[in-house]
């Protein structure tokens, strides 16, 4: 997995969450009204529509919520297998991303396990990926 | 429908062409007739192959005069080029809607030359949150839900095997398929994943076709000479707009939703078509209308003989796109058209069908249409 990867383009909207990993710490937008999480990050609440919404730092601990083991090189590059997984973000109700699960044997995934951030960086971009937190 | 090929040097246009001749010959009309024209997603050179030909290349080609158009990607999926069309009779905006999908994937591959890759740039939109994890194709966002049938509900590869073997054996019987070779389920256990839980075989395959349906007003036809099939009722609910912030995809809020504008019943349906681009997605399509419960697809399917031909559920009865081609989402439409007509040959469902049930879509694209026979 050490092929560069796609990158997203950054813009007022995202750039925080892109590069929040430059100091280590995950961050989600919140809304100051309601407390609500709002992913993927937009200029309002989805509740109760406040524009008073800014990036809080969460614990950066996630539960699998499901996963896929990758088998197929989608470029010549891709070293395979690799685990894609969508995982819930503690503290942050509702909010799931979608990663990769590192640093352990692809079969060792589970829905369920829990995992903590560790985050790669390319370019201007800090990746959240996750591994196994036990 | 024109040819169903991989590779084709058929230029697209003569593909939709081909397509076109077909439907208006069956239908007994003329290119003068139509006055309306509906596409999904509308002409794109990204990625290669996948819209050739939009509107404007028919209608400039054909030189026809239509009063109303659409070609566009942001529908409910597929077949929401469909339920515009019928929105489009109904109002008045117009009486005959050639509704068309071409798709030149394959010939794109085969030719990159005159088909270029655009050099990957930055993300934006949906994909800058799925794609820098590598979840590069489809098969890996629609696997994730997948998986969660697996270890949530018992799904065995032994059963979701059933939607790929069938849509073969269907397809056998389909002189047009691309894919007329028994599946064994031997084959199937022993095929190489894709994208965990999801084999080689749950995947269709890029393709080369185009395939027509004429959308016509209730008070046009006379001027049809084929037996005609009804919209009874059309469903395009959304959920959460999103591919991976979602425990269900839009197939059960769609499916669901179906039946609201209906009095027929999931008991009622004689066949059904539904999407198969990957094999899980025609499981939620099942649990989602209503078939079965939420997480019992994998059972209902379980040994194929529900939705074989001679079943209680004819299943993608043309092969689906797994078996007859990646027809991208109209196949479903017409094969339930051929079916409620009586016109499947030696594929032809027992009985007199009358409601058929055609879907299309995965993730948070999902339509739903309820077509009958009087």
């Amino acid at each position: 997995m050490s092929a560069p990867r796609l990158l997203p383009r950054l813009d007022p909207d995202n750039r925080f969450f892109w590069t929040s990993g430059a100091d280590g710490v995950l961050r989600l937008l919140q809304c100051e009204s309601c407390t609500t999480f709002v992913h993927p990050p937009r200029p309002f609440c989805p509740y109760c529509l406040s524009e008073e919404v800014s990036p809080h730092a969460v614990a950066g601990t996630a539960v699998v919520d499901s996963f896929t083991i990758n088998h197929q090189k989608w470029h010549p590059a891709m070293e395979v297998p690799f685990v894609i997984a969508r995982v819930a973000i503690d503290g942050a109700l509702g909010v799931i991303l979608t990663t990769n699960i590192v640093n352990c044997a692809p079969e060792a995934v589970d829905i369920g396990d829990k995992v903590k951030v560790i985050f790669e960086q390319q370019d201007d971009v800090w990746l959240p990926l996750f591994q196994k937190a036990d | 429908m024109s040819q169903i090929g991989v590779r084709l040097t058929r230029h697209p246009l003569l593909l939709t062409l081909d397509a076109i001749r077909e439907a208006l010959d069956d239908a007994g009309l003329t290119i003068a007739d139509i006055d309306g024209i509906s596409t999904y997603p509308g002409r794109t050179s990204m990625p290669p192959g996948f819209s050739p030909i939009g509107t404007d290349d028919i209608m400039d080609s054909l030189r026809m005069k239509v009063r109303w158009y659409v070609g566009a990607s942001e529908v409910s999926s597929q077949l929401g080029a469909v339920v515009e069309a019928a929105n489009a009779v109904r109002a008045g905006q117009a009486r005959h809607v050639i509704c068309f999908r071409t798709v030149y994937e394959a010939a794109a591959m085969a030719r990159p030359q005159e088909f270029p890759q655009a050099r990957p740039g930055r993300l934006d939109g949906f994909s800058q949150w799925i794609m820098p994890f590598n979840a590069y194709s489809a098969s890996n966002w629609v696997a994730q839900y997948a998986m969660r049938h697996v270890k949530l509900y018992g799904l065995k590869r032994e059963q979701l095997a059933q939607i790929a073997i069938t849509a073969r054996k269907h397809a056998m019987l389909n002189p047009r398929a691309l894919v007329r070779e028994e599946l064994t389920m031997e084959q199937y256990m022993g095929a190489r994943m894709i994208s965990d839980p999801l084999c080689l075989y749950d995947c269709d395959r890029f393709t080369d076709a185009s395939t027509v349906l004429i959308v016509s007003a209730g008070d046009a036809l006379g001027d049809v000479k084929c037996t005609p099939v009804r919209i009874a009722a059309a469903s395009h609910a959304s959920g959460r707009s999103s591919w991976d912030q979602t425990e269900f995809m839009a197939a059960y809020p769609t499916g669901a939703g179906l039946w609201k504008h209906t009095d027929y019943k999931p008991k009622d349906v004689d066949t059904a078509q539904l999407y198969d681009g990957f094999s899980f997605l025609t499981l939620t399509w099942l649990e989602g209308l209503g078939f079965c419960g939420v997480g019992e697809a994998g059972a209902f399917i379980e040994g194929g003989q529900r939705i074989a031909l001679d079943g209680e559920l004819p299943l993608n009865t043309f092969g689906g796109q797994i078996g007859a081609g990646r027809l991208h989402g109209f196949g479903f439409a017409h094969e339930s058209v051929v079916q409620l007509r009586g016109q499947g040959g030696t594929r032809q469902i027992p009985g007199e069908p009358r409601v058929a049930v055609a879907a299309s879509g995965g993730g948070p694209l999902a339509t739903a249409l309820l077509l009958t026979r009087d």
